[in-house]
């Protein structure tokens, strides 16, 4: 029914020679490509390098600078030390990867059985059960009524539960997830069958062992969703700012600029002030860390575990 | 490991029904190739591992998809928390009328079409740029190098990206330090209304194009190098070779796109305004979905909130089936064909 997703079907790999037909550039088009492409890399880099060399700055260096610091004089871990010293930000992280890496599990041993249940494609309620899966990528009841389901009906405000199994399941990455295992190798499944595996083995020892690339980008995908969910906190738990996960944290106190507890110090007339600049860029940071860690080990995936294999109904 | 044992006799139970069947048709070799198909009590027992495991998905579904979208009488009801989608009052098109009579509503709409024009103009057009420069880098290293980097934004908040922003363009940012020191006046790009359009789209921008150039390089991948070859033999240069093969090459995926970006019209990033609404005000930042979060869970009036939602879902649908009609007009798969 829905069709996506071009393969490559790049008969021999790319090498980095230039192919005999092609002429040499010229001088100028050099020039143009390396600059443009100097500035796509510069855009998206230099407000991250500013960004983590304010948070290391000293106070001092800040006031040299005026703001944000582009060439630092003389850096510290003060802003580090402070907010990983057990307050609002401290707590903020914990309970984000608890969210994170719970979320994710379960996400992940959904999608996966679900996805493993439809990927035969002859087998009984195949087609009704994927239908009543692909119908919610057109029709969606809308926030209000999601949030009154989680809110009133199953008194999910203020839990934390409500942060994680609304959006627990994505139906485009079970999809994903799905044609990858229809297009596990017939033989290995049916050898499996013969050696007397139920299905349950065949998916921990054949298919699981075979589809990794999906699996791990999957993974990530759900991961990054969890970690970086701002919006289910602002409806479900706005109030208690101790229960808050960083992503809120971030948005309250450094996008919004209100005063954080324990973070700056009150001003001479005795108001809050907003945390001092390096200890805002760190908070940015933290939120950067698990991202750009995960990062370098999923990336290589990303072609393939997003783009392969087209989704029959 | 009981999972496992019943998991081996149902899935050696589907062999022997078929047996005998086999057996009996033989003399008659017109049908052999016929499968005789297998009762649905046989094919529930065989396959009911495999549902078992689609259940709890199913559960959720059910649970946060389904019933919210039962949920959408609410648009039809006065509701309150008391008596629930079942019990609240009926209020007919009440909360229709009362959406259709408010100007926020409309100004709201007007907001989400230009936003979504806008953002079509000029969004559009880059990841298909950069990817086409992408494939041309030849340095396998380089190129790998260079899509770490641009797909990277993908991965960040909305609140980081807008907060990074803040810290380079807004009041107290760096493009205003440096405006300052040149004694030019301040311009806080941040909390103007009036380039609002632009900076979301800038903003869109840094976070999702690089991410958007993986389709695109996986389409020009597709392409047949030979025929690069061929048109450099015939003397078209390189930018003759990227106007008549390259996009050409592309052009399914990108009506594919279109079709996805048109029926996603109404959808404008929700998220990345309702973090601004602050700093630029109600007026310019008012789109269809923070008008029902505003109307419906903070000031509390869910019939008028569900049905700007209603609304927006249903104009959403016609507009998916519109582009994927528009897309087999112009010969291409779009997001559906219907099956024959």
């Amino acid at each position: 029914m829905i069709t996506i997703l071009p393969t490559a079907k790049r008969t021999k790999p790319r090498t980095s020679a230039r192919p005999s037909w092609e002429e040499k550039p010229t001088l100028f088009g050099q020039l143009g490509k390396f600059l443009s492409l100097c500035l796509v890399l510069g855009v998206i880099l230099f407000p991250l390098y500013c960004v983590v060399i304010t948070s290391f700055s000293t106070q001092a260096s800040i006031n040299i600078a005026g703001g944000i610091v582009v060439v630092p004089h003389g850096l510290t871990l003060d802003a580090y030390r402070q907010m990983l010293d057990g307050g609002v930000v401290t707590r903020a992280v914990i309970i984000a990867l608890v969210i994170t890496l719970a979320g994710t599990a379960i996400s992940m041993v959904v999608s996966v059985l679900c996805a493993y249940g439809l990927s035969r494609q002859h087998s009984f309620g195949h087609r009704t059960i994927l239908m009543t899966f692909i119908a919610t990528m057109f029709f969606s009841g809308g926030l209000i009524p999601t949030f009154i389901v989680v809110a009133n009906i199953f008194h999910g405000y203020d839990q934390y539960w409500a942060l994680i199994l609304p959006s627990a399941v994505s139906v485009f990455n079970i999809l994903i997830i799905r044609s990858f295992y229809m297009n596990t190798a017939r033989d290995l499944i049916d050898a499996a069958k013969i050696d007397g595996a139920g299905d349950w083995r065949i998916l921990w020892s054949v298919v699981l062992p075979t589809s990794k690339a999906v699996n791990v980008v999957m993974a990530l995908f759900y991961g990054v969703t969890y970690w970086n969910s701002w919006f289910n906190v602002l409806l479900y738990m706005p109030a208690d700012n101790s229960k808050w996960p960083i992503q809120y944290v971030l948005y309250e106190y450094v996008n919004q600029g209100a005063s954080m507890p324990g973070g700056g110090s009150p001003d001479i007339a005795g108001h809050a002030q907003p945390a001092p600049l390096s200890l805002q860029m760190a908070v940015v940071v933290l939120t950067l860390i698990p991202i750009l860690i995960v990062y370098p080990f999923t990336q290589k995936h990303f072609a393939k575990g997003a783009l392969t294999g087209a989704i029959k109904g | 490991m009981t999972a496992t044992t019943t998991g081996r006799s149902t899935g050696s139970g589907d062999a022997r029904p078929a047996k005998p069947d086999r057996a009996k048709l033989k003399g008659r070799p017109r049908e052999r190739a016929k499968k005789p198909r297998l009762t649905w009590r046989v094919r529930l027992r065989r396959d009911r591992t495999l549902i078992l495991m689609t259940l709890p998905a199913l559960v959720l579904i059910i649970a946060f998809n389904y019933l919210p979208m039962f949920g959408t009488v609410t648009a039809f009801q006065f509701y309150d928390y008391i008596s629930g989608f079942f019990h609240s009052p009926w209020a007919g098109l009440g909360n229709f009328q009362q959406l259709f009579a408010d100007s926020n509503f409309w100004h709201a709409f007007e907001n989400t079409l230009v936003l979504s024009l806008v953002q079509l103009v000029l969004f559009f057009p880059i990841p298909i740029a950069l990817a086409i420069m992408l494939n041309s880098v030849l340095s396998a290293k380089l190129r790998s190098f260079i899509q770490a980097v641009v797909y990277l934004p993908h991965f960040f908040s909305w609140v980081l990206v807008v907060t990074l922003f803040q810290e380079m363009l807004g009041g107290a940012g760096l493009l205003n330090h440096i405006l300052r020191l040149n004694g030019v006046g301040v311009w806080n790009v941040m909390s103007d209304p009036n380039t609002f359009k632009y900076l979301v789209t800038a903003q869109a921008v840094w976070k999702e194009a690089g991410w958007g150039i993986i389709v695109f390089l996986a389409a020009i991948a597709a392409i047949d190098t030979s025929l690069y070859e061929a048109a450099a033999a015939d003397g078209a240069g390189r930018w003759r070779r990227i106007w008549h093969i390259t996009l050409p090459g592309m052009r399914g995926v990108i009506v594919l796109m279109l079709v996805l970006r048109l029926g996603n019209a109404l959808t404008v990033g929700f998220e990345q305004f309702l973090i601004q609404r602050n700093a630029v005000g109600s007026d310019a930042s008012e789109v269809l979905d923070t008008y029902s979060y505003y109307y419906g869970v903070i000031a509390n009036n869910y019939g008028l909130g569900t049905a700007a939602g209603l609304f927006k879902g249903i104009v959403s649908l016609v507009l998916v089936l519109a582009a994927n009609k528009l897309a087999h007009f112009f010969g291409e798969d779009g997001l559906y064909r219907s099956s024959k």
